[in-house]
């Protein structure tokens, strides 16, 4: 089940010139670009991993390009993040994030429903993925 | 690199260079060059080649003439006060008119910002400074600090090593541009060959004679609102020969230092007078206001900067 979340989640990837552009554009708008990743994709996870430092004072997109490549490079089987943070009083706050790296297969979750006091039923989701491993093997080994 | 490929020419068709110079807006940046510095004809001249390369390549390529993108890594050596820093910005100007930075901001960085204190430091340091020049041009100013033979273990060899990589790797994100005295230049290049064999344009800064020297002071002068009246013109002229001969002599960065000096003395002047002021009382130097300058009282025990 492919996982949808943030921006362009409904298109196709984005290849990697239309990720620069995407860059380019959060730059002049003097967003600060940042890029993380996890294994957990569950959608109550907000906490993603940071790959280095947020990127600010950045002019041009190839430098954190270079990072994304360095981040896919260390984790091909994450779901990688760009995050673009909005530093301007009043927004502060990211005002762009998309997926651009996603593991090459994704088993999607389960709904777990709970009974409890009176035949109440509680509904919840579990991933597969997570469940399945330990963190750092969810998705087939990292090399290194 | 980007080039607007609308209409491809074919073999027999013809471009002109003229038209294309002009609708690049290369000119009016060396025109401004030309006003604006004063002097330094070689450095012009390598300018202007350079910029012409850059052009003929563009047309080149819109032919389908093969070319390797070329390498635009610069090295500037010179003594201090020689328009380094200044051309460097013109530089990445004109390589933003000619679409090889795609920027074309500058990134002034000396020793410090590339290397670290500890071990592990210096890649991340060096890696956020390359990330941060890029699209631009990255001016090292006294790069010959980075490496430093008397110790075996200086963590500026790690800044070189990256700084290499990303300069054959990465061309066409950024260029760099290196700075620096000739002769210590000289030496880094020996001990670190794999570096100059990067450089393609090594340029050099002449010092400025004594009559450039004046002409620089004069602009500066009329930049801020001043000009010398005609006492105070001959006196810095024999100002500028005295300042010459003694040490730290750093050409138009000296000049400049003078004349903040002479202005705070033309404004303690104008202070202590206590008499009512025109505007032109405002803008004069006067022979009095270089003369009381250190470099002429003849004592030995002379402060170097004044």
């Amino acid at each position: 089940m492919r996982i949808t979340q943030g921006t362009f989640s409904f298109l196709p990837d984005l290849s990697d010139t239309q990720i620069t552009a995407q860059i380019e554009y959060c730059l002049q708008n003097q967003w600060a670009v940042a890029i993380e990743f996890t294994d957990d994709p569950h959608p109550r996870n907000t906490y993603w991993a940071m790959w280095g430092m947020p990127m600010f004072d950045l002019q041009d997109p190839a430098g954190a390009m270079q990072e994304l490549k360095a981040c896919r490079d260390t984790y091909p089987e994450h779901y990688i993040r760009i995050n673009a943070f909005d530093a301007a009083e009043g927004w502060e706050t990211v005002r762009l994030s998309f997926i651009v790296n996603r593991p090459s297969e994704e088993p999607g979750f389960r709904m777990v429903r709970r009974e409890g006091a009176g035949r109440t039923m509680h509904y919840t989701l579990e991933s597969y993925a997570v469940n399945r491993n330990p963190e750092g093997e969810r998705y087939g080994r990292e090399q290194g | 690199m980007t080039v607007e490929q609308t209409v491809k020419p074919g073999a027999g068709d013809t471009i002109d260079l003229a038209a294309e110079y002009r609708e690049a807006g290369v000119a009016d940046v060396l025109e401004r060059l030309d006003n604006e510095l004063i002097g330094l004809q070689p450095v012009k001249q390598r300018v202007r080649e350079i910029a012409a390369l850059l052009l003929v390549d563009r047309v080149r390529s819109r032919f389908d003439l093969a070319t390797e993108p070329p390498s635009l890594h610069m090295c500037f050596t010179g003594n201090p006060g020689t328009g380094k820093t200044t051309l460097a910005m013109r530089m990445a100007e004109i390589l933003k008119r000619l679409g090889y930075v795609r920027k074309g901001h500058v990134v002034a960085v000396t020793r410090d910002d590339l290397v670290g204190q500890y071990i592990g430091h210096t890649a991340p340091k060096t890696r956020e400074v390359l990330k941060r020049a890029m699209g631009g041009v990255l001016f090292i100013d006294e790069a010959y600090y980075l490496y430093r033979p008397e110790n075996e273990k200086d963590y500026g060899q790690e800044a070189i090593e990256l700084l290499l990589q990303v300069m054959e790797n990465q061309r066409d994100d950024l260029v760099v541009v290196l700075a620096g005295y000739a002769d210590r230049m000289e030496r880094f290049f020996t001990s670190n060959p794999g570096m100059k064999s990067r450089i393609a344009h090594h340029v050099e800064f002449p010092d400025y004679s004594d009559g450039e020297l004046t002409q620089i002071a004069d602009l500066m002068l009329s930049q801020w609102n001043y000009h010398f009246d005609p006492g105070g013109s001959r006196a810095f002229a024999e100002y500028l020969q005295r300042r010459r001969t003694s040490p730290h002599f750093a050409n138009a960065r000296s000049v400049r230092n003078a004349l903040d000096r002479m202005r705070l003395r033309q404004a303690l002047r104008l202070f202590d007078a206590a008499a009512p002021v025109a505007r032109e009382d405002l803008q004069t130097i006067t022979e009095a206001d270089v003369r009381a300058s250190r470099h002429f009282r003849d004592s030995s025990e002379q402060d170097p900067e004044n």
